[in-house]
């Protein structure tokens, strides 16, 4: 029977789970669409992204253009889709940086004793002290615009967050009875923060990943909104949208479904961040 | 006498939770009935489907439970099927609830005057003005002291027992005709536990009460209920009067579970194999472990608002321990019994006094000596789940300690594993598996390898048994006892239960407060007790007083 | 009960004396991001007054003279912490007007804003929070549940810019840039509202959630309380707490948020002169701004620092950490 080979059987049940989530199975879609946008954006996006065609000015979605064209022309769609590259890769730069940075002071801050924890606990507050926005504008407007600077704002208003997650969840494990229980069994610090404390970090640190990868993304286009994004010809989501803003009166869809594109794909990351939490809870 | 009125009338009872793997069944055809004017106990060991039996009693399943079949009468009143309005007309003012941890069940931001008020005022039975009065009335009557100005503290302002007494006084104030009380003095010390146990029978008494009584101690029900109704895997196996339950059983599970409970035939275990010719002839050497004058306190500081002074958690204790013998450690919590087994193992240092093992200072050492100690004396936990690693296979955790004194090749190790498993009577089979995927008893059991692999000489077992359902818990403490035949090991056995700690030593030191206030052997100390406290708490095992029960 | 009040007075001592340092670090902050990370703001500041020439060497020592800038670190950071607490930011590179002056005017409309918002989303942010959990329907639970996730996934800027499009062009019920009136208010204000809303809607829902569950929860249950007497009467009030505290976080989100909506709909206010700050890199105005958007964030973690020992009797005013009663 093709029904009791344990592939098919493992095929249902995963069939089965997803029939249950079908928002999370969507979600799945969507951050796999864009990440085909990031590395195939020819493929995805058509026409050019920067050739404007003067005939076809401003004109409103259809099937030529799913999204409209713009003042000159372009379409929508295809800047759209070009401007993912752009978009994520900052947004997953600022994550990277942010995880990376937040972990390694999390683990020493809750690993090293006192004092580390007092001076590295102190540092990660003064970055709370001020409201993450004006944190990132302050820095761009001292280092000036430009994807890798906004990059680097947004990633240092996120460091808290994975600072504060990591330190919790080892100060949580190393008076853990299992973890005591260890050190009688003779196991030195290396291992337990090897064996005992990293794999209990790694879980957490993946789902708030996933949870500020969506508001990474949702700073970036507003930071490049705001204007201190790159030079305009690289199309980029939040630039989309300013653009589209003086249009607002005649070309609703010039920032609309840019703006829309957004919203998508960071609800798309929530949700997927959500499913790892409960995941993981359950586990 | 008038003849006996049915409270409450449990028909063909079948309850289902949902699960990841469809519905589990965890009522399967329940039926028993429940008399005014008597305590019925429901006994099982958990996942009998006792506890779900008492809450769908209350309409109150969780929300993946639910009622598959049957009748729930309350005097003559069907309650399967009711509305959630109509519920709420039962719940509180027909059926009161008595739950299980004092601690929790009390809501934190409201005084426990308010507490009571709210139910009657709930019910009508009080209006805005009347209900703090009426309610204070009713906390004294539920036996607290003082109750006017009780009833404007917070729960965390009460200890466990008086908690439990709101709990009491919140059930009863709407006079219900049926108390269903869930397990409610395990959280709570031995001596308290009575008293509450004293209150639940003042009040069925009266004759118009009837308390459903759920419970996994038979110690409890030997001396509280008149009525008993055993469980196993969510159908009742036995029920009747509680005399003739527990003396003359007519099923197996029942004996069994009579068997293997402590408090109703406490005596010493014997190892299961005839006891080998070295071990016997081994002349008994001097003390193995030595504590003299101990001493140990927290300092001062604030919790929950109050000034805590400093407070010697253990006070000035000291004991022997000699080789190849079982020191039993008995107190409440709190009495400093888990303090002194951390100094022992230099989890915690002292402020006085010395702690020797075979003659050898082990009071204040580095870490890299208490590496060396600790191939002598290992710890076993109370919950042998919190202790190990969630991320380890079997083989892992019981080869931890192996790998990391550096002791045998991977073969070697390998090979020492499945001796050690096999000693502690685990299949092969479950060597691939993680902590999740064991029962209570077989985790106990990889714990207890774990603690031997190093071949130590001193194993401290703090509370090892009180996690695990009474037939588990006879299983390991006979194995502890055939263990210690076979390597020749020493216990510190720490546990709150005296009945447990009968069965497994050979002297018993008393603790309360810090101090040590007796030391003796077991049969000495149950025999003659000297200390006032250890009387009480003698007192407290149910069947001391009542040799009809005595079933030796 | 003097002991009580000495404790508190320490308490509210001790909240003041971090409130004060929080202020102080983010100070710091921004005068180490200006004065330590590349970028020279005196450049910046003469090629913007002498149009398309170079400045000259010369011209660049006379104005850091001026500034003061060619002086020690230390000396600098010392002067300029003394003029800011008199509340002298420096000036303007771009208008050379006082920073004070330009905060103190724009100031008033960007409160207004945040006020506005700060109640619409507490109002319907404890609304949707309380609503699912008190509905009795599995479907409308979860719709309810799945709401605050949107909220906050939808960028401010492009909610603002659709409600225009919306309600402004097309059906021109309100109106559209630049006005000031009441109701000019409304759309700016439910924009910024919007995030903060799904953020306190979503702790406080989950928040509830847990509070349910808790065994004291069955025992009111037991006594037959119904579901309004739950969730109102009880679990609100021991849920507060981190609604409470993400009201703190919201106030943040609110400054932030200014920033953009302020741009959206081309109000006046203290974040439209800083996106304009940041742009022209006008750092003396950059760091006014955000040291005042750091005051007013401590002044209202301060307030519900203090609010805590309030709503928990078990958070006695020294300890911020509650245990669960043993």
């Amino acid at each position: 029977m093709i029904d009791s080979s344990p592939i098919a059987a493992r095929a249902r049940r995963v069939a089965g789970a997803a029939a249950r989530r079908p928002g999370l199975v969507l979600s799945v879609l969507v951050l796999l669409l864009t990440m085909g946008w990031v590395l195939a954006p020819d493929w995805f996006g058509g026409q050019s992204p920067t050739a404007g065609v003067a005939q076809q000015r401003l004109e409103p979605p259809s099937g030529r253009h799913p999204f409209g064209t713009d003042q000159l022309g372009r379409d929508v769609y295809a800047r759209v889709v070009h401007a993912a590259g752009l978009s994520l890769g900052t947004a997953l730069a600022a994550t990277a940086i942010a995880s990376a940075a937040g972990v390694l002071l999390g683990l020493a801050a809750g690993y090293f004793g006192r004092t580390a924890d007092v001076v590295i606990s102190r540092i990660v507050d003064i970055t709370l002290s001020i409201p993450s926005v004006l944190l990132s504008l302050l820095i761009i407007s001292a280092l000036g615009g430009g994807t890798l600077h906004i990059a680097v704002a947004v990633a240092v208003t996120s460091v808290a967050g994975f600072s504060r997650l990591t330190r919790a969840e080892v100060l949580r494990i190393r008076t853990a009875v299992h973890v005591e229980a260890a050190a009688l069994c003779g196991a030195r610090w290396w291992r337990i923060l090897a064996r005992y404390v990293a794999p209990a970090v790694v879980g957490p640190v993946l789902g708030l990943a996933a949870l500020d990868f969506g508001l990474v993304v949702l700073a970036v286009s507003a930071l490049s909104f705001l204007g201190y994004g790159p030079p305009p010809p690289a199309p980029e989501w939040g630039a989309l949208v300013a653009s589209g803003r003086n249009y607002l009166a005649t070309a609703w869809w010039l920032s609309t479904l840019p703006g829309l594109t957004v919203g998508v794909v960071v609800l798309a990351a929530n949700r997927l961040s959500r499913a790892l939490e409960t995941e993981r809870s359950r586990a | 006498m008038t003849e006996p009125r049915q409270v409450l009338e449990v028909r063909g009872l079948r309850v289902t939770y949902r699960s990841r793997s469809g519905r589990v069944s965890a009522v399967d055809g329940a039926g028993l009935t429940v008399t005014a004017g008597q305590i019925t106990a429901v006994v099982g060991e958990s996942g009998s489907g006792k506890t779900s039996t008492a809450h769908a009693v209350l309409g109150l399943l969780p929300p993946t439970g639910r009622i598959e079949a049957g009748s729930i009468r309350l005097r003559g009143q069907e309650l399967v099927g009711l509305s959630r309005r109509a519920w709420q007309h039962i719940r509180g003012a027909q059926i009161g609830l008595v739950p299980q941890d004092p601690a929790v069940s009390l809501d934190p931001l409201t005084p426990i005057g308010r507490h009571v008020a709210e139910v009657l005022r709930i019910h009508g039975l009080a209006t805005r003005a009347t209900a703090p009065d009426r309610a204070v009335e009713l906390l004294a009557e539920a036996g607290i002291p003082d109750a006017a100005a009780r009833a404007r503290q917070y729960p965390h302002e009460l200890s466990g027992g008086l908690r439990q007494r709101v709990l009491i006084a919140m059930a009863t104030a709407a006079r219900p005709a049926l108390l269903i009380a869930d397990e409610p003095t395990s959280a709570l010390d031995v001596t308290v536990q009575r008293q509450i146990l004293d209150h639940l029978d003042t009040l069925v008494s009266t004759g118009d009460l009837a308390i459903l009584l759920v419970t996994h101690d038979l110690a409890v029900v030997a001396q509280r209920a008149q009525h008993v109704v055993v469980m196993s895997h969510g159908q009742v196996v036995e029920a009747g009067p509680t005399s003739e339950v527990l003396t003359d059983p007519r099923t197996g599970y029942t004996r069994r579970l009579i068997a293997d409970a402590p408090g109703l035939h406490s005596r010493r275990l014997r190892p299961s194999a005839p006891a080998a010719p070295p071990a016997a002839e081994a002349p008994a050497p001097g003390p193995l472990l030595t504590v003299d004058h101990l001493g140990l306190s927290y300092p001062a500081h604030r919790t929950r608002g109050r000034d805590r002074p400093a407070r010697p958690a253990v006070d000035d204790v000291s004991f022997t321990i000699p080789a190849r013998t079982t020191l039993g450690l008995v107190g409440e919590s709190g009495s400093g019994k888990t303090s002194l087994a951390r100094l022992i193992l230099g989890l915690a240092r002292p402020d006085t006094g010395t702690i020797r093992l075979d003659g050898r200072d082990i009071t204040a050492l580095r870490r890299r000596d208490l590496r060396t100690v600790h191939r002598r004396v290992q710890l076993i936990y109370q919950n042998p789940y919190a202790s190990l690693n969630p991320y380890f296979t079997v083989d892992e955790l019981v080869g931890e300690p192996l790998r990391n004194y550096g002791i045998g090749d991977r073969a070697g190790r390998a090979q020492r594993i499945g001796e050690l498993l096999d000693s502690v009577a685990l299949p092969a089979g479950i060597r691939r598996r993680r902590a999740a995927e064991l029962s209570g008893g077989q985790r106990q059991r990889v714990a207890i390898a774990r603690a031997l692999a190093l071949n130590p000489d001193l194993l401290v077992c703090d509370e090892p048994v009180s996690a695990l359902d009474v037939t588990v818990q006879a299983q390991i403490l006979q194995l502890l006892v055939d263990l210690q035949q076979r390597y020749g090991l020493t216990y510190l056995f720490i546990s709150h239960d005296l009945a447990v700690v009968r069965q497994i030593a050979d002297r018993v030191a008393v603790m309360r407060g810090g101090r040590l206030v007796e030391l003796a052997t077991t049969d000495d100390i149950f025999a003659a007790p000297r200390h006032p406290y250890t009387r009480a708490l003698l007192d407290a095992i149910p069947n001391q007083k009542d040799p009809s029960w005595n079933l030796d | 009960m003097r002991l009580v009040v000495h404790g508190t007075g320490k308490y509210v001592v001790r909240r003041l004396a971090q409130a004060a340092a929080v202020v102080w670090a983010a100070f710091t902050v921004t005068f180490v991001a200006i004065r330590l990370l590349p970028g020279d703001p005196v450049a910046l500041m003469l090629s913007g007054r002498n149009g398309f020439s170079a400045p000259t060497p010369e011209q660049v020592a006379e104005t850091r003279a001026r500034l003061g800038l060619d002086r020690p670190l230390p000396v600098q950071y010392w002067d300029a912490l003394a003029d800011a607490l008199h509340g002298d930011f420096g000036s303007s590179i771009q208008t050379g007007r006082p920073v004070s002056a330009m905060i103190s005017e724009t100031l008033p409309a960007t409160l207004q804003l945040g006020a506005a918002a700060l109640v619409l989303s507490l109002v319907a942010g404890t609304a949707v929070g309380i609503a699912a959990n008190l509905v009795g329907a599995p479907w409308a639970r979860q719709w309810l549940r799945s709401l605050p996730a949107v909220g906050i996934s939808l960028p401010s800027f492009w909610v603002g810019l659709v409600l225009l499009e919306l309600l402004s062009f097309r059906w021109r019920v309100f109106p559209s840039f630049g006005s000031t009136g009441l109701t000019g208010l409304v759309l700016p204000a439910c924009t910024l509202a919007l995030p903060g809303a799904a953020l306190v809607a979503q702790v406080l829902g989950k928040s509830l959630h847990d509070t349910l569950l808790q065994p004291y929860a069955d025992t009111l249950r037991a006594s037959g309380a119904g579901a309004w007497r739950l969730v109102v009467g009880h679990g609100l009030r021991n849920a507060a707490i981190p609604a409470v505290t993400a009201a703190g976080l919201l106030v943040g989100h609110l400054i932030g948020g200014a920033v953009v909506v302020e741009t959206v709909f081309s109000r006046p206010g203290l974040g439209r002169i800083t996106q304009a700050a940041v742009g022209e890199q006008d750092l003396p105005v950059v760091q006014g701004a955000v040291v005042v958007a750091a005051l007013a964030f401590a002044l209202v973690n301060l307030a519900i620092d203090l609010l805590y020992p309030i709503l928990d009797p078990r958070i006695h005013a020294t300890t911020r950490t509650a245990g669960t009663p043993a």
